[in-house]
């Protein structure tokens, strides 16, 4: 058991610090208003508090804790009294699987693919609905529907009456333009599955980035034109440095939620075929609820944790950042 | 001014066909829903049509669809109310009872959100054995109300804060206790908030399709579940596979198109304004 305590530390104390860390400077910075108020009349608030609190930190840390624990355990659930403590082997034996490192490459094109695709078109769609023109709102409603689809359907829409490769749509438009139907879910499957998540996520950048540029006061736009401005500076010079935060809070939700990937894969392909569309929670899922190894899962789930912890620090910083500065 | 009131026609009509472009695959599963299987596969794909409720029919009862539907009702709104009823207090307290620690406190709830739920799925799922909540709606339930809490409390955090203190302070010298001036003066004014705070925790547990699809098989089977078990053959029943899906999505795509706004703060919370 002591083993444990000192190996688990490390990640413990990576969970636990970043929020802490990411306001202390901001903390020093800027007097908090609560002070003032809580000082003078300071009824105890534990009650208010404290059942949201004890349900989030037993729902969210102790399973944590768990996936931790497991992950040093030699545990199959086929052979339950083979259980012990393995050390770093559940790591070792993940890290040297050749499915490990591919399912990491997969993880890796799919979120960088589908974040590209959606900053830039989302951007683009920004700007175009940014204008006003007659019908704005109906036009902009139906740009943003994707995103309030459940995935399991987008998939299966997809799948099954766009991208079937004898009935669906866009064979059809293939054979009638005279080029062979493309059968897109065995022939690139991870280009299939990188096309559907973009059209689920794209109205998720677009709205992000519509409503930072509706911060832009036109007068600027204006101003610019007046200089002289053509279009094309006008948007490298004035829209996009000033949507620079924005953007990047777009990239890092977007990255945070994108890792998490996971009905889209299981409906369509079921990571195949052959491991082609295996990213890492797919294969978690694997070895867990497939192959029945916990240990080998568990280290697989911290190895995310550590990942998704990576892009957090930043998102929690800036929002961090931006709860001090709307205090009065 | 004028000039730039009044947009080039060529980006109207380039906004209305990208409109179109991305709401086609919706569109297209609508149309379907209407059509009998026969014409569902007709190629070339049949824009006009005689439409028939005879798949719409056909997917409601050859399955336990009422069933799968209100497993979907039980678990996003159950959920929804019971994060509700833990966050509207904690939100009050942070936001009008601030101590040292409520900002970071703030940001570790918010960071419970970032953690994927692959990460956490083994334990959860061995917990659930132990408990025997396997495949238990109100088990799900449970799930979906610690995964929106986060949005849920922020929400109502950044409306909470927003308020003046004096009318905190006016129901004291009333006499009103904590308990009082958050039902008495706090409730009556948030209705906006707590409405899109349930909302967007409706939307996030009604499309949700991780914990689902591990947690539960058959009994507590929400619409997310059953609708993944048309990634068989039986997804080429399009008319069905159609019908289905569309009842599942429209009322929360509805409530989407209603929650727009409160959609980019309660998922950014806050980063972008």
């Amino acid at each position: 058991m002591s083993q444990f305590h000192h190996s688990i530390r490390p990640f413990m104390k990576f969970q636990f610090t970043v929020a802490p860390n990411s306001n202390r400077r901001a903390m020093t910075t800027n007097l908090p208003r609560p002070r003032t108020r809580s000082s003078a009349r300071g009824p105890n608030t534990l009650w208010l508090l404290g059942p949201a609190m004890l349900v989030l930190i037993v729902w969210t840390q102790v399973p944590f804790l768990l996936s931790i624990y497991y992950s040093f355990q030699r545990y199959n659930l086929l052979y339950p009294d083979r259980k012990g403590f393995v050390g770093l082997a559940n790591f070792a034996s993940l890290i040297t699987d050749p499915i490990f490192r591919v399912s990491l490459i997969h993880t890796l094109v799919l979120v960088g693919s589908v974040l590209l695709v959606t900053v830039a078109v989302g951007l683009l769609l920004a700007v175009l609905f940014y204008q006003e023109f007659p019908g704005r709102a109906l036009a902009r409603t139906l740009v943003i529907s994707p995103f309030f689809v459940m995935p399991v359907v987008s998939a299966l829409v997809w799948k099954n009456m766009l991208m079937h490769p004898v009935y669906g749509l866009f064979a059809w438009i293939a054979n009638s333009l005279g080029f062979k139907p493309v059968d897109w879910l065995a022939q690139y499957p991870m280009l299939s599955i990188i096309l559907i998540v973009s059209w689920q996520w794209i109205p998720f950048a677009m709205l992000l980035t519509l409503t930072g540029l509706q911060s832009l006061s036109r007068e600027q736009l204006e101003a610019a034109k007046i200089d002289g401005a053509n279009a094309w500076q006008e948007f490298r010079y004035i829209i996009v440095p000033h949507l620079a935060q924005t953007l990047s809070v777009v990239i890092m939700l977007e990255t945070i939620f994108l890792l998490t990937i996971f009905a889209e894969i299981y409906t369509t392909t079921s990571g195949g075929p052959g491991l082609e569309t295996t990213t890492l929670p797919y294969l978690i899922y694997l070895k867990g609820f497939n192959d029945n190894n916990i240990g080998i899962a568990s280290a697989g789930a911290v190895f995310a944790v550590i990942l998704a912890n990576l892009v957090a620090i930043f998102v929690l910083r800036l929002i961090g950042r931006n709860l001090q500065g709307a205090r009065r | 001014m004028s000039e730039s009131k009044r947009p080039r026609w060529e980006l109207t009509v380039l906004a209305y066909v990208v409109a179109l472009i991305m709401f086609f695959p919706i569109f297209w599963m609508f149309i379907t829903g209407f059509k009998s299987e026969a014409d569902a596969v007709q190629l070339p794909p049949k824009l006009f049509f005689t439409p028939t409720l005879e798949s719409l029919h056909e997917a409601l009862s050859r399955s336990n669809y009422g069933g799968h539907f209100l497993n979907s009702l039980i678990s996003a709104v159950g959920s929804s109310l019971l994060a509700l009823l833990l966050s509207i207090p904690a939100a009050f307290s942070m936001a009008f009872y601030p101590t040292r620690r409520t900002h970071s406190t703030l940001l570790w709830i918010i960071s419970t959100k970032m953690m994927p739920p692959v990460g956490v799925i083994i334990p959860v799922y061995l917990i659930f054995i132990r408990l025997q909540w396997l495949d238990n709606i109100w088990a799900l339930m449970l799930m979906y109300t610690v995964m929106n809490m986060p949005v849920v409390i922020w929400t109502l955090y950044a409306y909470f804060r927003d308020l003046p203190n004096e009318m905190m302070e006016a129901a004291r010298v009333d006499g009103a206790n904590t308990f009082q001036e958050l039902v008495n003066v706090l409730l009556p004014v948030s209705g906006p908030a707590i409405a899109s705070a349930a909302l967007l925790s409706i939307i996030l547990a009604w499309n949700e399709a991780f914990w689902s699809l591990n947690l539960t098989n058959a009994q507590a089977q929400p619409l997310s579940v059953y609708v993944a078990s048309f990634k068989t053959a039986e997804g080429l029943f399009w008319a069905k596979m159609s019908a289905a899906s569309m009842i599942a999505i429209l009322p929360v795509m509805v409530m989407g198109w209603l929650a727009q706004r409160q959609l980019v703060r309660g998922l950014t919370f806050g980063a972008i304004k």
